[in-house]
């Protein structure tokens, strides 16, 4: 069958070609895509191919013409039968640039609906394990439904893991027992190895005496329970100095964003609260609004809902600064990571009593507990983390009810 | 139970009516001796006579405001408009009068009105015998704007709007006259106005609709069933004011909304839907709200290529809840 073939479009903008060179001539058999002459445009030198397999007819533009784009410049009598791909010989430059934007449909992957969100943070799923089935591998609310009702946790389900990630199960041997890794587990191991790689970190400590403060509260502490129905713990003390140091000293209040650094007006204070499992970092919003009672009632609030598995997202969003009671498992010292995009975090250590030398080169047995502070060294240096930490340890030692107002 | 086509459950609905109340009576062109352009009104004369059967002149507004007057007065009037693309001359009527008449009074005055119209096309009924103009009265408190679907729905809802202490529009789709067919109970019985209505249970894609486009979206659902897509057919009934619970119930249940009209997309009643829902179900949607509805041309064209490629119809509905469901 004699097909005609035609000058490709060579560039976007290209609208005509010289062609120099005839590369065949009558009779010549060619197969498809092998060049068969030599083209000059104002943008490129290019060679022609075949459209089809076959024997070469008639050359109709003779060398050093110049012809359209789309115009007749030879005859080929094409092998066999015509398939659907010959029937648009013309196109055939026009299809070879248009078909891998036909193939690269966009991934949808990772196009979460909102509901899908909605739905992976209220029951831990995690979305990675997931295979879409909605347009483009999109993951649709009803794949996650589908999870839902096979298990609460897709890592249990029998569905494979995806080939990117390794599967632990493989690797291991029966004296080790393999923990899936998934939801918040994950979330918080992507989030402190990234705190770690990306952060500077810096770290300080100082000594805070606190004896007037444990006197205090073992006066207050039965009326208190007695009032409020809740018990009053030693948290909201240090809350309260450290949203006073944070509003003497806003550069604590900040966050690293690459060329510039932003202070939050607001001071959220993101409180880690552990679970068995797993630790949470909800968010007592506008600390610097609150007096004791109210620290001490958000707190209360949120480890009874962290205790109860229900954090909302809207519990977990705008921290602006992390404080970690690492004192209540007995630590002494620790070093903690940031909280990104925080710029410092703060853990308040166990109190203990220590002897200690006071004035006149006296010994005393005073409440002694230790404030370490975590820093972006980015965003902070130590000496205005120092003053901060002299002005917290100020707040907590100079003790003044007015502050501490229950 | 008896199968009755869309017109005769109006014409059963509106002589129960004037039988079970004296107060009721009908007015428009040619309901009298004719029994309507489209026979909706059949018999009425015969069995109640001219006084409660009121041929009326050409005049929209004077059919509009004698209905208005004589509701005020206490009587039970159903005005028809012979087509809604004719009411135009009766919406100050309707909306500056009807509509604000208890408020305006406070309470001292009401208007009991039904006002009847046909609308909608695909009856080669060209610009001016195919509109849809609930749009143009669904931002009127004070007003309530029905649109069955179903003949069971049809004399439920008629009865309702005529026993309403405040005036309804009844719009009734001319194709669905002799087109729908469906049980009607002989019985008395209403349904409740400003309710929406699930016509058909389903997970994958939800369809919000009204009318004839109801019936559009059942028959695609029934289609698309063999596929293994299941959708989920919310009949609003009530256009204005929409039952917003019913929308949002809906729109949640399968996060995936269709809605469907015949009017011109931009300014449909299914945008207060489409609000309604990007209001309340942000965290439940899973993909956009769509919309299937007429291009923004001004009317219905005559040309039967070009009324069919404008109308609603079952492959539309059917090939946009495809999409949706595989999304």
């Amino acid at each position: 069958m004699t097909k005609e073939i035609t000058m490709p479009q060579l560039g976007e903008s290209v609208t005509e070609g010289t062609i120099t060179q005839w590369l065949v001539k009558p009779g010549d058999n060619v197969k498809k895509y092998d060049p068969i002459a030599e083209v000059d445009t104002d943008k490129v030198n290019a060679e022609v191919p075949s459209s089809y397999t076959g024997t070469i007819e008639e050359l109709v533009a003779s060398e050093h013409t110049t012809v359209q784009v789309g115009d007749l410049i030879a005859y080929i009598k094409a092998e066999g039968e015509s398939s659907a791909a010959d029937e648009q010989p013309q196109n055939e430059g026009g299809q070879q640039e248009q078909e891998p934007a036909k193939q690269a449909e966009p991934s949808m992957k990772k196009r979460y609906s909102p509901a899908v969100l909605a739905l992976a943070q209220e029951h831990n799923i995690d979305l990675e394990a997931i295979t879409g089935t909605g347009r483009g591998g999109r993951i649709t609310r009803k794949d996650v439904e589908k999870v839902m009702a096979a298990d609460e946790k897709p890592a249990a389900a029998s569905e494979p893991a995806p080939q990117t990630e390794p599967t632990p199960v493989q690797e291991a041997g029966s004296s080790e027992e393999v923990i899936p890794v998934t939801g918040a587990r994950k979330a918080i191991a992507a989030n402190l190895s990234k705190s770690m790689q990306e952060i500077p970190h810096a770290w300080t400590m100082v000594e805070v005496d606190v004896t007037d403060i444990v006197r205090y509260r073992e006066q207050v502490k039965e009326t208190f329970q007695e009032q409020e129905g809740i018990p009053l713990t030693f948290m909201p003390f240090f809350m309260q100095a450290v949203t006073a140091g944070l509003r003497k000293y806003p550069q604590l209040n900040a966050s690293w964003r690459g060329d510039h650094i932003i202070r939050k007006k607001e001071i959220n204070l993101s409180m880690a609260i552990a679970t068995e499992e797993t630790l949470y970092v909800p968010v007592l919003a506008n600390a610097d609004e609150k007096n004791m009672r109210g620290m001490a009632r958000g707190l209360h609030a949120l480890a009874e809902k962290t205790r109860q598995g229900a954090l909302t997202s809207d519990d977990m969003r705008g921290g602006t600064f992390t404080l970690n009671n690492t004192g209540s498992f007995g630590s002494v010292q620790s070093m903690p990571i940031i909280n990104p995009p925080q710029a410092a975090i703060l853990s308040v250590e166990s109190i203990v009593k220590r002897p200690v030398v006071k004035g006149d080169d006296m010994i005393a047995i005073r409440h002694m507990v230790n404030l370490c502070l975590s820093l972006d060294h980015r965003v902070l240096d130590g000496l205005i983390c120092g003053r901060f930490l002299a002005y917290v340890k100020e707040q907590l030692e100079n003790f003044d009810r007015g502050t501490f107002e229950i | 139970m008896a199968t009755s086509n869309f017109i005769s459950a109006v014409t059963q609905a509106l002589k129960e009516e004037m039988e079970r109340d004296d107060g009721v009576f009908v007015l428009g062109e040619d309901v009298g001796a004719k029994g309507g352009v489209f026979r909706a009104t059949e018999g009425l004369y015969e069995q109640f006579g001219e006084l409660r059967v009121l041929d009326t002149p050409l005049a929209e507004s004077a059919i509009a405001g004698v209905g208005i007057g004589a509701a005020m007065y206490g009587l039970r009037p159903v005005a028809e408009m012979q087509f809604a693309d004719f009411m135009l001359p009766a919406v100050n009527q309707i909306i500056s009068e009807a509509a604000k008449i208890r408020y305006r009074s406070n309470n001292d005055w009401d208007v009991p009105i039904t006002v009847r119209a046909p609308y909608g096309g695909g009856i080669h009924g060209a610009l001016y015998h195919s509109q849809s103009l609930e749009a143009l009265f669904a931002s009127t408190p004070g007003l309530k704007v029905v649109i069955p679907s179903t003949p069971y729905d049809v004399k439920g809802l008629l009865k309702a709007a005529i026993r309403d202490p405040d005036p309804v529009l009844f719009f009734e789709h001319k194709k669905a006259y002799r087109l729908i067919k469906g049980e009607v109970p002989e019985e008395d019985y209403t349904v409740p106005i400003g309710t929406a209505d699930v016509k058909r249970e389903g997970e994958d894609v939800t369809v919000m609709t009204y009318g004839l486009c109801v019936h559009f979206a059942l028959e695609a659902a029934e289609k698309l069933e063999a596929e293994g897509i299941s959708t989920h057919v919310l009949d609003l009934r009530t256009v204005y004011p929409l039952d917003h619970a019913a929308v949002v119930e809906a729109a949640r249940h399968t996060g995936k909304i269709l809605l469907v009209t015949e009017d011109n997309k931009e300014g449909s009643v299914l945008n207060e839907a489409a609000a309604t829902i990007a209001e309340n179900c942000l965290f439940d949607l899973d993909a956009p709200v769509e919309r299937l509805a007429a291009p923004d041309v001004p009317a219905m064209p005559y040309a039967s290529p070009l009324e069919k490629h404008y109308m609603m119809n079952t492959e539309k509905v059917e090939k946009a809840i495809r999409e949706l469901a595989e999304f």
